[in-house]
């Protein structure tokens, strides 16, 4: 990345600016100054009269207004002097926007990294049950992720609840993390795998996807739906419904419903698919933020246990971020 | 001694009532997008939620209520003072009522969607045009009739509305150059900038600054140099000051767009050279200050009972109070603090409604009667209890949003001792809600005064006749 924070201002361009500007400041100061030896008679009208009343009174600048205009001349030039401002130049404090960033980055860091890089030694549900740990998480989870999930996690259509215990892409802490870490696209193309479908069978296979989590269905078209359900669905959320986490293929058959269980929410669904997205954290948050957040969502009560015995090494985010990155 | 020539009062009557009804509209559009922040079960239609009505609001009381504000008073000024009638009569006529049209355009398609996204300059390509149009007749209007002039100065409201004209054509036709879309073949109404990333960025605040800066600013001081002299029976101050003051301030203000985007992808010396000369501002816009307050210097009294001149008085406070308070909020390290919070939209309200919105409300109680054959409103009672009204609305309005500003930028930086952030956003949004409640009170206020002076000029006007008979004036020879 580039941030050499001058506009590239190099050659000519530059030196237009550094003569534009600085003519322009004291230019201010020339106009002011030429103007103030103008001769005045105080009190006395300049004898010019417009619409048989206006007149103007031939009173000099006062002289607070001129000093006040004069000190921020000055104090124009000696910022000019300072700071950036005369083109490429940077000034003699050699300040920077990015610079000043990455300052106060790295302080940051270097300031509350321990604190945070104290959990990365402990595994996913030992943090969880940290009470320190959890508040820290919960205060990262209401900067980063209460906008689309919801100050208590519970979600909003789109947005999955992270505390019922279903889980699209899995809710292991190793799949949790992942997820944070490198961001999901859920996809569902329209009419499944069998895009010929009309508007009737569409709405065959959503009385039989229905009736698979015990909604009302109409059963006449719930069993014209079964018999498209293998051509149209199967692939993805499985012969039996159940989905595939792995794939991020939702579970039909559990009651929990990322958009709506009404019937027109599902025909909607069915007819023109969905196309979802969690962003990657990964990179923006590092590796032990995004550790205490795994634990806060693990530990919001749906978090689910490894099959095998708690891995000890995490998988790592998808870019090792470096650490004045990290916030 | 007076010639045969009549001036052309027809036109400026159209636009001082339409200031009045397109203030109560502009006005009243602005209250229900404050009344949505609050209560946001009132966005009830995509047509009328707060996306839309939002820039209908800005739209509607920079560019209609204002607008007509400054045609109405430049195309009477420049005449008074000129000594002449208006220049093309028959175009300044085209000019009323297309730019009306451009207004009901603008009514229309700013809550059906269309906008080219643009703050201040949302209006899409098609009407961008007619803009032009109008815009090139008001010059030739204006110009030609200070060129017919029978003075052989020109007087300083003019120096202040001739730089608004040119200014305005040049940063409305930059900002909007845009390129049209092609859907199927066929031309849309929609259209994309010419200019992309931070250069887009960089003229949009060139053109938002300077629509400030001569829109809102010079113009209305042309505004003030007319009606504050005239009203206060006084000579000006200082011409001098007049001098410097006008042309430090147009040529400072083309610099001070980059403040709009500090701690942005702006490169650090644009950002540094908009600040500077921000602060450098202060001075020129002060000028305008201090030489309509002087000018009262040995008629105070008159402030006692005369609602014109503390309605043109407060303004020029306000004026002052905001051109103040602008060059502090373009430093950096200010701004920081500031940037997108709603003292931002306070510092705006203190200059729209203390300073444009009670300079054009005073002028016009000036013009209306003068212009409908009468020595003053109907009612100077009414005037007086309007005055009471837009004071108390606007101090209400920009304290409230001070509060709620200044708590916005402090919420958004409080850390806690783990280096996260104290407080999530929600809970700043939450925490402004009595202010928010505090400013549709504000904006309340100053809409009623609107709705008595509508109810003061129609009495005014039934009462009255159009006066279409003024004779032109000779030029004094006093020298």
């Amino acid at each position: 990345m580039n941030f050499n924070n001058t506009g590239d201002l190099v050659g000519f361009w530059n030196l237009y600016v550094v003569v534009i500007v600085a003519v322009s400041v004291i230019g201010c100061a020339v106009f002011l100054w030429m103007q103030s030896s103008a001769t005045h008679k105080p009190g006395e009208v300049t004898g010019h009269v417009w619409d048989e009343t206006l007149e103007e009174y031939s009173n000099p600048l006062p002289n607070w207004w001129r000093w006040m205009f004069y000190i921020t001349v000055i104090f124009a030039l000696v910022y000019l002097a300072l700071y950036p401002g005369l083109g490429s130049n940077t000034g003699s404090f050699g300040w920077t926007m990015r610079g000043q960033y990455d300052a106060e980055m790295a302080a940051a860091e270097q300031q509350y990294g321990p604190k945070f890089n104290q959990f990365l030694k402990q595994d996913v549900m030992t943090v969880a049950a940290n009470q320190e740990a959890k508040e820290m998480g919960a205060r990262l989870f209401q900067t980063y992720c209460a906008q689309c999930h919801g100050g208590d996690a519970g979600g909003q259509p789109s947005f999955p609840n992270l505390k019922d215990g279903d889980w699209l892409w899995g809710g292991t802490p190793e799949k949790i993390k992942e997820t944070i870490a490198a961001g999901r696209t859920g996809f569902m193309t329209p009419k499944g795998t069998k895009p010929d479908m009309d508007a009737e069978q569409v709405k065959d296979v959503v009385h039989y996807v229905r009736s698979l989590s015990g909604l009302t269905a109409d059963s006449a078209r719930a069993q014209r739906g079964q018999e498209l359900y293998p051509q149209a669905c199967a692939a993805c959320h499985g012969p039996d419904g159940k989905g595939n986490q792995d794939a991020g293929y939702p579970n039909l058959t559990d009651k929990v419903w990322l958009y709506s269980s009404r019937e027109d929410s599902m025909i909607e669904t069915v007819t023109h698919g969905r196309q979802n997205q969690m962003p990657a954290f990964g990179e923006f948050l590092g590796e032990a933020k995004i550790h205490l957040l795994t634990a806060y969502v693990w530990g919001l009560g749906g978090g689910v246990k490894p099959v095998a015995p708690a891995p000890v090494a995490e998988v790592a985010p998808a870019a090792e971020p470096a650490a004045a990155e990290q916030q | 001694m007076q010639s045969q020539a009549t001036y052309n009062y027809k036109v400026v009557r159209q636009f001082a009532v339409m200031t009045v009804i397109w203030g109560i509209v502009g006005m009243l559009v602005g209250v229900i997008i404050a009344a949505q922040l609050v209560w946001p079960e009132l966005n009830v239609h995509e047509f009328l939620s707060y996306g839309r009505l939002r820039p209908l609001h800005t739209n509607a009381v920079i560019f209609a209520f204002g607008g007509c504000a400054l045609f109405a008073t430049s195309f009477y000024v420049v005449q008074r003072t000129c000594h002449t009638t208006l220049f093309a009569p028959g175009l300044a006529s085209f000019i009323f009522w297309a730019w009306q049209l451009i207004i009901v355009l603008a009514a229309l398609s700013l809550p059906l969607g269309f906008t080219s996204g643009k703050e201040y300059a949302e209006l899409e390509w098609p009407i961008d045009l007619l803009i032009t149009v109008v815009w090139v007749a008001y010059a030739i209007v204006f110009f030609g009739t200070i060129g017919t002039r029978k003075t052989p100065h020109i007087y300083v409201a003019n120096w202040f509305y001739g730089a608004f004209i040119i200014a305005v054509a040049l940063l409305h036709i930059f900002n909007s150059a845009e390129i049209p879309v092609f859907e199927a073949g066929i031309l849309t109404p929609k259209s994309y900038s010419a200019y992309a990333g931070v250069q887009d960025a960089m003229i949009q605040w060139w053109y938002g600054h300077n629509a400030v800066g001569f829109f809102l600013t010079a113009a209305f001081l042309g505004m003030m140099y007319y009606f504050v002299p005239k009203q206060a029976g006084r000579p000006v101050y200082s011409y001098r000051l007049s001098v410097v003051h006008f042309w430090a301030l147009i040529f400072t203000y083309m610099w001070a767009g980059p403040h709009h985007l500090h701690y942005t992808a702006l490169p650090d010396w644009t950002q540094s050279v908009g600040m500077l000369f921000s602060l450098i501002l202060l001075a020129p816009s002060w000028g305008g200050m201090i030489n309509g307050i002087m000018t009262l210097s040995g008629a105070w009294h008159k402030l006692r009972d005369d609602p014109i001149l503390k309605f043109l008085i407060t303004s020029l406070s306000f004026y002052g109070m905001s051109t103040f308070e602008g060059p502090m909020m373009s430093i950096k390290t200010v701004n920081a603090l500031s940037h997108y919070t709603d003292w931002t939209v306070g510092h705006v309200h203190s200059g729209a409604l203390g300073w444009v919105g009670m300079v054009s409300i005073g002028s016009m109680y000036y013009l209306i009667p003068k212009l409908f054959g009468k020595t003053e409103m109907h009612s100077t009672k009414l005037v007086n209890v309007h005055f009471w009204l837009a004071t108390l609305g606007t101090v209400l309005y920009i304290a409230a949003l001070w509060i709620s500003g200044v708590m916005q930028g402090l919420m958004w930086r409080a850390t806690n001792a783990d280096g996260t952030l104290t407080y999530a956003f929600v809970e700043s949004v939450k925490a402004s809600y009595p202010f928010w409640t505090i400013r549709v009170v504000g904006g309340l206020l100053f809409l009623s005064g609107m709705i008595l002076m509508a109810y003061n000029m129609f009495k005014t006007i039934a009462s009255g006749r159009a006066v279409d008979d003024a004779k032109v004036l000779e030029p004094a020879h006093a020298h």
